[in-house]
């Protein structure tokens, strides 16, 4: 038998052609093709609650948001229009920035030893302790932060206000730092910190002038996220800055406001007013994170170590 | 002939000082760390011995299942009725109708982005699921109060209700606006992104040699996905389930508007009950000193039940692989 002549009959009776599709085949097809739309289908389910949120905040929240919301103080009565949330922005930024400038080189020095030590016993069980960290329910962290510095009975007792809410804060930003910081400086080459050993660096210097600055742009990226974080949360600070309607600029014994404090005073009121400042506020919450998260994201996008 | 040549200074030398700054540099960064340790000991330990008082008069076991919260007014001893058991069902009530629902959600979102969708897609979806977590809680809330759970929750459940379902006392009437349903469909939402971030890296760490000789067997897509993939991520879904558990759990303001608060526990889905998180936010501003204790020892159950559920998804997760469950830190 040549090459030339295969027994293309007998072939064929034995396996049908590639091209013919038994019904089996077409039904396993039909589901694959069915399923594909069904998980289209799941990421529209999950992205549609976001578009109307968005659309809500936006739609509601954009008539009273505007400079005067931004820079005034709200008026005494829900009922009356006009005022805004400057104490709740001011309270806010006071305490996320406080909490932040403790716990961002806190946390990064955190994320240094852990990544000195990839194996170490020590720095296992500190890193499992950061992933358990943030999982913590943030109100437990403001209940925490009430028995441990706002109450006086056993506390250290230096009461409501600006301190015991950007400790509460910084507590809740404290593990995100660490753990992505940890992730960033992981991504710095091995060798460029041998090269620094190498000439004679001390390891403070590799890590000063080599792995820190490598790693800077990341190390952004993930102070940014928590910071945002932070930002946005409210439940720890109702037991820890207790909210303010006014200006504070004390760090310690005042209560101090907070946007989403604010909010929740103004929503939980029947009057149409104090809703729509509340849905400014939101608005103003949402910028205020996402605009950061955006910022990370491009600075995380500009330079991949 | 000896010729004394001064030395230059080479730079090289270490001073004193210059010795001291490695071990300086290496202390201050053990304390950084250790610090981590320190705050979570000392946050337990401190609610814990405030709490003590609750516990020791209701029994650890009398609060947790006790069904009356009764507050009392005293300012030193524990005089009021502490029951926590119609807080803690709520919780768990309301976490596990959330992870029924956005656990099939996030498989099929990560299935989608990581199998289905076009290269150009990927990354924007991502960010999309990413964003739903960047949203702060209270943007929830009211978006919950004076939205959702008007225009989609409450007509959703009267369908359900007025539906031969009904019948069932779990989806009876009459439907309220304020009830388990809203708070858990708000959960939902929120612990979305979490367990997406988590499945999105366990299907990412398939073996491509395992998908391709699946393809090479003849298998679909859809069989790819549902019988490599899955299968293969199993345990790592399950760590992202309980991450996601976790967050439910702990999950405050959204849940406190929505829930109801109404300090009681019944089966029907469709009424105001109230969960752990949601009763500490709603009643601590006017809690009188005992009650305050009473609050924190809420707060205590509630830690160490979700850190009974998360130090049991870092487990697994972290069996899975070291590199998964980074970017899902948020």
């Amino acid at each position: 038998m040549s090459i030339d002549s295969p027994p293309r009959a007998s072939f064929t009776d034995e396996h049908p052609s590639l091209k013919v599709r038994t019904p089996n085949a077409r039904r396993r097809e039909l589901v694959s093709k069915i399923m594909s739309w069904v998980l289209a289908g799941t990421v529209i389910a999950a992205l549609t609650p976001l578009v109307l949120l968005l659309w809500q905040v936006i739609a509601r929240g954009g008539p009273a948001f505007g400079w005067e919301f931004l820079t005034q103080l709200e008026p005494m009565s829900f009922r009356e229009t006009g005022g805004g949330y400057a104490a709740g922005i001011v309270g806010t930024l006071y305490m996320t920035g406080v909490a932040a400038i403790v716990s961002i080189p806190l946390g990064i020095c955190a994320a240094l030893y852990l990544n000195e030590q990839p194996h170490g016993r020590y720095a296992g069980t500190v890193r499992f302790f950061t992933d358990v960290m943030t999982g913590v329910p943030s109100i437990f962290v403001g209940l925490a932060v009430y028995a441990l510095l706002v109450s006086g009975s056993g506390g250290l007792g230096i009461g409501f206000g600006t301190a015991a809410g950007a400790a509460a804060l910084g507590i809740i930003m404290l593990p995100i730092v660490v753990r992505t910081s940890e992730e960033m400086l992981r991504l710095v080459p091995a060798d460029l910190k041998f090269a620094a050993v190498g000439m004679g660096a001390r390891q403070w210097q590799t890590t000063f002038k080599v792995t820190l600055p490598a790693a800077a742009p990341g190390l952004t990226t993930g102070a940014i996220l928590a910071v945002a974080r932070g930002a946005g949360e409210t439940a720890p600070l109702l037991m820890t800055a207790l909210g303010a309607r006014q200006i504070i600029t004390s760090f310690t014994g005042a209560p101090q406001g907070d946007i989403g404090l604010l909010m929740l005073d103004g929503f939980r009121q029947p009057f149409a007013p104090g809703i729509e400042r509340a849905w400014a506020g939101g608005l103003t919450l949402i910028l205020i994170t996402l605009s950061m998260s955006i910022i990370a994201r491009l600075i995380a996008r500009r330079s991949q170590v | 002939m000896s010729v004394t040549t001064e030395a230059p200074d080479s730079g090289l030398r270490g001073s004193p000082r210059d010795r001291r700054a490695d071990p300086i540099y290496r202390g201050v960064m053990y304390v950084a760390a250790s610090s981590v340790l320190v705050i979570l000991a000392a946050m337990i330990i401190r609610t814990s011995i405030e709490a003590w008082p609750v516990f020791r008069a209701m029994g650890i076991w009398g609060f947790v299942s006790g069904d009356l919260w009764s507050v009392g007014t005293s300012r030193s001893e524990v005089t009021g009725t502490y029951g926590a058991w119609p807080f803690i069902y709520g919780t768990l009530k309301i976490s596990f109708i959330a992870i029924v629902f956005a656990v099939p959600l996030a498989i099929g979102i990560a299935l989608y982005t990581n199998e289905l969708a076009p290269d150009w897609l990927r990354r924007p979806l991502v960010y999309a699921v990413d964003t739903l977590a960047m949203v702060p809680s209270i943007v929830y809330a009211l978006v919950g109060m004076y939205f959702f759970r008007i225009e989609i929750w409450a007509p959703v459940g009267q369908a359900v209700a007025g539906s031969p379902l009904g019948a069932i006392p779990f989806f009876s009437g009459p439907v309220l606006l304020s009830s388990y349903w809203s708070a858990a469909n708000i959960l939902t939402i929120m612990i979305l992104p979490i367990i997406t971030a988590i499945c999105r890296d366990v299907f990412a760490q398939v073996p491509l040699d395992e998908r391709n000789a699946a393809y090479a067997m003849g298998a679909t897509r859809w069989e790819v996905m549902s019988k490599v993939i899955v299968p293969r991520s199993f345990s790592g879904i399950v760590g992202g389930t309980m991450l996601g558990l976790g967050r439910a759990l702990g999950e405050t303001l959204a849940v406190a508007v929505l829930i109801g608060s109404t300090q009681r526990w019944i089966p029907a889905l469709f009424q105001g009950g109230d969960a752990m998180t949601s009763v500490i936010a709603n009643t601590f501003q006017d809690a009188h000193p005992e009650a305050i204790w009473a609050l924190l020892a809420i707060g205590v159950t509630l830690f160490f039940i979700t850190m009974f559920v998360n130090v049991g998804a870092r487990i697994i997760v972290s069996r899975v692989s070291a590199r998964v469950g980074g970017g899902a830190v948020l």
